[in-house]
């Protein structure tokens, strides 16, 4: 099934959790939030969160800025 | 007594007291907040950060790089556990955006100290003070601790106050202009009237400014494009240590009058 993740298409199998999206993407998690259509999934919900057909993920971090 | 106080007069232990101030419960003694974009790179930025002696450094919240996870990454240059990460809502131009940046920031970093600043044009960069007031007021309920970056307009400063800004940043100048500080008596006014931390914010282009930020009565100032665009930016870092600190000392030794002719420093009598 399809996922936006970032705003790109991102092809995954039905039934994944955001734990294992996470660690398929992401070196080190720590430091990583995730909104899935505009809401916050904190850490110790993406075990038990099992994408759906359409999702949109942002995945954001803390980067260099004034 | 301090450790190294032996052997000082009482003035100069006086002026080893500490000089910290607090904002929202946290207190810091370095005075000056550096920002960390538009470096050379993140090692760059960390030697700025360190010559500068800061505390705190401003933070952008961005999308992780999937497709280069090799890229480098903030944390591992700028020690979070040294400094305290202030998330700021750079680019955000309306409240909704800004609220969703910093509740994202909150869930990445699990603290509630944050910047806030809702922007108006790309042209100037200017704060659009009644989103910034109104998602002050959002965030203020939802438990974060909101730095405003604001206008340097008194009235607007104290309503950012009474809806529970936990310090004020007015602009020198717009950001990364580098103009100084284009309206000092604002800056006083809101000085005066503040009972939070007022902080200038954006401006400021060069060591001098720095210092009549906190001349003006500032509790901090915080920059970025003045550190980071100069030529060698290590050593502006350490030129706005130093004048951060030169400025609040002037500002609490109290200036001179200013007088319109000369007044002699040698003593008249006893002239040969």
């Amino acid at each position: 099934m399809i996922i936006y993740l970032n705003g790109e298409e991102h092809q995954i199998e039905a039934g994944t959790s955001l734990t294992t999206l996470v660690s398929g993407l992401v070196a080190d998690p720590r430091g990583v939030a995730i909104e899935r259509n505009r809401m916050i999934v904190m850490k110790s919900q993406w075990d038990q969160t099992i994408l759906a057909d359409g999702d949109q993920l942002e995945f954001v971090q803390f980067v260099g800025g004034g | 007594m301090l450790a190294g106080d032996e052997g000082l007069t009482e003035a100069a232990k006086d002026l080893n007291q500490d000089d910290s101030w607090t904002v929202a419960g946290r207190t810091f003694k370095s005075r000056l907040i550096i920002g960390t974009g538009k470096y050379r790179d993140y090692a760059q930025n960390a030697a700025a950060a360190e010559a500068a002696g800061v505390e705190i450094v401003t933070v952008a919240v961005r999308r992780v790089n999937l497709s280069d996870p090799s890229q480098p990454r903030l944390t591992d240059y700028v020690d979070p556990k040294r400094y305290t990460y202030l998330p700021n809502t750079a680019g955000c131009f309306t409240a909704e955006d800004a609220l969703r940046t910093l509740r994202l920031a909150r869930e990445a970093g699990g603290w509630s100290l944050v910047k806030l600043e809702v922007l108006s044009d790309q042209k100037t960069l200017y704060p659009d003070m009644i989103e910034t007031l109104e998602a002050t007021k959002v965030l203020v309920k939802e438990g974060f601790d909101v730095m405003v970056y604001c206008t340097d307009d008194p009235v607007f400063a104290r309503r950012l106050e009474d809806a529970g800004a936990c310090a004020i940043m007015p602009l020198g100048a717009p950001i990364g202009s580098g103009l100084g500080i284009q309206n000092p008596v604002n800056i006083r006014l809101i000085v005066e009237a503040a009972r939070v931390p007022v902080l200038v914010d954006a401006g400021v282009g060069t060591a001098s400014e720095a210092a009549i930020a906190m001349e003006l009565g500032c509790d901090g100032v915080l920059m970025n494009t003045a550190i980071a665009e100069a030529k060698d930016p290590i050593r502006m870092a350490r030129a706005m240590k130093h004048a951060v600190l030169a400025g609040r000392d002037a500002y609490l030794a109290g200036r001179m009058g200013r007088k319109r002719y000369a007044d002699p420093s040698s003593p008249l009598a006893g002239l040969i």
